[in-house]
């Protein structure tokens, strides 16, 4: 009986938490259809028409484009790094791995506008043009935390023993990481990969900071809600680009979990 | 080093900053034996088997296997071979691929592997398990994939930190049995860790004793129960009643001593040394003893009264409270005849007499 009422009352806590977080997005798709340039009820018909003068617009394409150049080199290299500092830290026996572990960790916890200003400052000190560069710059080591995270669990969710085992049956340090570290570790490599691309790609403050001339597609899209004739092309981009964000989180969610499972599975 | 010895471990010493886990061991074990490491969690069995497997280093002292010394050997390039506590199995590959792990470096055909591969099903007892995945497996198949994995590459030495730690108890005698015929078949030295003294005793040709790091006594599992030179080992290995003496005369190859409630008695010294005048400890297992209403007619004996008995079926086990004698004495008789319960009939005051030869003289530590 009192089990039923604490679900009762945690069930409407889940939907309404859901609802806060869910409907005012969902407005974006929504009004990306709507026939008027006007962001407001009522509703006036359905259109394609901001989708394809989304695809239509320069600006927006190019914008687009300086998004994934720097989200694709920032994932891949942040990956790398943060791969290869989580087999550091779960691997070897180093003196002062708590405080290293927490200097790692800090990008995730500082202010974005904190590390954009003293980056801009740096940046103007030693005289580098602002570009995507600079972006991807930024982004890495903020990504690299991120992906270490996942790498930590990754790595300490299987037992050492079997890259010993690699050892013992003749195998050298670079064949073990290949023949066995990697492919256990692979699911995690794959969700740190389109995690720290998303945060890459959705990262607004530093690039905004640190683009230069060149923007990249959030600050393009912030650039534009001052003009109402191009808002709706604007939703209509925000539609497109949550369905990715969320299609990529799932999919990096489910090569995280796929590990697990192999990893509980394989347990004595 | 000795020159039969097969494996030469000289006065290692492992170091863990505070932590000396191995403590200037020196052990020699002989081509083709099955040798144990037994002692209680923590004493550094699995650290001297991981230095055999070169994952640590001595901090002191050097390790010579095949003759060869392995302070600058690494393990992928030891002529040893292990079986994990936790099996290590590879979760991403089938069976046969875990079995063939090992073999990438030995340039073999394909066909050639697979026959070592087919070779080691066989042995194992898991023919037509190769396309499995690893991941079904139960954990005694697992043991045996972990174990035919390592012989596939036909080591000098093969290594067993707690094989059988993870079985149940009816797996695990079955394993015994298995894993001692396959070791007698294969000809290979096996050092093997364990820290269950029946399974160590079942299944090894010799036996070091590990106590914080150091050992105790490396024997023949007949020695460490029947000639314990010291109390701890005593202890380890099955049950045992100590008694007080000091000794009288040492002479002839026999020790006289005042034993206080047990009267004078007289034994063979052993491999120890003992002067006049010195507290020693008598050791005496529970079956040494026999028990009987009337007092024996000659030989050492002493009277008591019987705490507690138990009827195991083939034994029965007693407790006799003797007079000046701290503890009561655990004695265990045959049950020889089937129409005499001994535990009711015993009640109350009873015998116990017991051989020259049943006693070792231990020194007093
Ligand atoms: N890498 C390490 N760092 C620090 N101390 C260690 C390390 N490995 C082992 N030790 C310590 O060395 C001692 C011996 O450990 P070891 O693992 O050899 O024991 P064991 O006899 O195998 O015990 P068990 O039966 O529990 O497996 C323990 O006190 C342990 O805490
Ligand atoms: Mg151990």
């Amino acid at each position: 009986m009192s089990t039923k009422n604490k679900f009762g009352a945690l069930g409407v806590f889940a939907v309404s938490y859901l609802a806060f977080v869910y409907i005012p997005v969902l407005f974006l798709p929504l009004f990306s259809f709507n026939d008027s340039i006007y962001v407001a009820f009522p509703l006036k018909g359905f259109t394609m028409q901001w989708y394809y003068e989304a695809f239509q617009s320069d600006g927006l394409m190019s914008s687009l484009k300086n998004s994934f150049k720097v989200g694709v080199p920032v994932a891949i290299l942040s990956t790398a790094l943060g791969t290869l500092a989580a087999k550091a830290v779960t691997r070897y026996r180093m003196p002062g791995k708590a405080p290293v572990m927490s200097f790692i960790m800090t990008p995730l916890v500082v202010p974005g506008i904190i590390v954009g200003v003293a980056l801009l400052i740096i940046a103007n000190m030693i005289g580098v043009t602002l570009s995507l560069f600079t972006i991807a710059i930024a982004h890495v080591p903020m990504c690299a935390a991120f992906s270490m995270w996942i790498m930590i669990s990754r790595l300490e969710g299987f037992d050492k023993s079997m890259e010993e085992a690699s050892f013992d049956l003749g195998e050298g340090a670079w064949m073990t990481f290949w023949r066995v570290t990697f492919p256990l570790i692979l699911p995690g490599i794959i969700a740190s990969l389109l995690l720290t691309f998303t945060i890459s790609f959705d990262e607004f403050i530093l690039a905004s900071f640190l683009g230069g001339s060149e923007p990249t597609l959030p600050v393009y899209m912030w650039s534009q809600l001052r003009f109402p004739n191009t808002l709706p092309r604007v939703l209509a981009l925000g539609a497109m680009i949550l369905v990715v964000s969320f299609v990529l989180v799932y999919f990096a969610e489910w090569f995280r979990r796929r590990g697990t499972q192999i990893k509980t599975s394989s347990g004595v | 080093m000795q020159d039969d010895s097969f494996i030469s471990i000289r006065d290692v010493s492992k170091h863990f900053g505070d932590v000396h886990a191995v403590d200037q061991v020196s052990i020699d074990i002989a081509k083709g034996e099955f040798f144990s490491l037994l002692g209680p969690s923590g004493c550094g069995k699995t650290t001297l088997l991981r230095m055999l497997a070169g994952f640590e280093f001595p901090t002191f002292g050097e390790i010579f296997i095949d003759g060869q010394p392995m302070s600058s050997v690494a393990a992928n390039h030891r002529p040893v071979n292990m079986v994990f506590q936790s099996y290590a199995i590879f979760p991403h590959l089938s069976v046969s691929q875990n079995i063939g792990y090992g073999l990438r470096n030995d340039k073999l055909s394909k066909a050639e592997m697979e026959f070592k591969v087919d070779e080691m099903l066989e042995l194992i007892k898991l023919q037509g398990y190769g396309d499995r995945q690893s991941t079904q497996l139960s954990g005694g198949e697992r043991q045996r994939v972990a174990l035919a994995r390592a012989l596939i590459k036909r080591p000098k030495v093969l290594l067993l930190d707690e094989p059988l730690g993870a079985l149940d108890k009816q797996l695990r005698e079955q394993m015994q049995l298995e894993l001692r015929a396959l070791q007698r078949s294969v000809g290979i030295t096996f050092v093997f860790v364990t820290h269950d003294q029946e399974e160590a005793l079942t299944m090894s040709d010799r036996i070091a004793v590990m106590s914080e790091g150091k050992y105790l006594q490396i024997d023949t599992p007949n020695q460490l129960y029947e000639a314990p030179q010291n109390r701890k080992v005593a202890d380890f290995i099955g049950t045992v009643n100590f008694f007080n003496a000091r000794t009288e005369s040492v002479a002839g190859g026999k020790v006289s001593m005042d034993a206080g409630p047990l009267g004078k008695l007289s034994a063979a010294p052993g491999k120890l040394e003992f002067s006049e005048g010195q507290n020693v400890l008598i050791a005496i297992r529970p079956e040494k003893f026999s028990i009987s209403i009337e007092k024996p007619a000659s030989g050492n004996a002493i009277e008591g009264t019987t705490d507690a008995a138990a009827y195991l079926g083939d034994r029965s086990h007693f407790y006799v409270r003797v007079n000046g004698v701290d503890k009561p004495v655990a004695v265990s008789a045959q049950n020889m005849d089937r129409t005499h319960d001994v535990t009711q009939t015993h009640q109350g005051q009873v015998w116990l007499s017991w051989e020259d030869d049943a006693m070792v003289i231990l020194h007093e530590d």
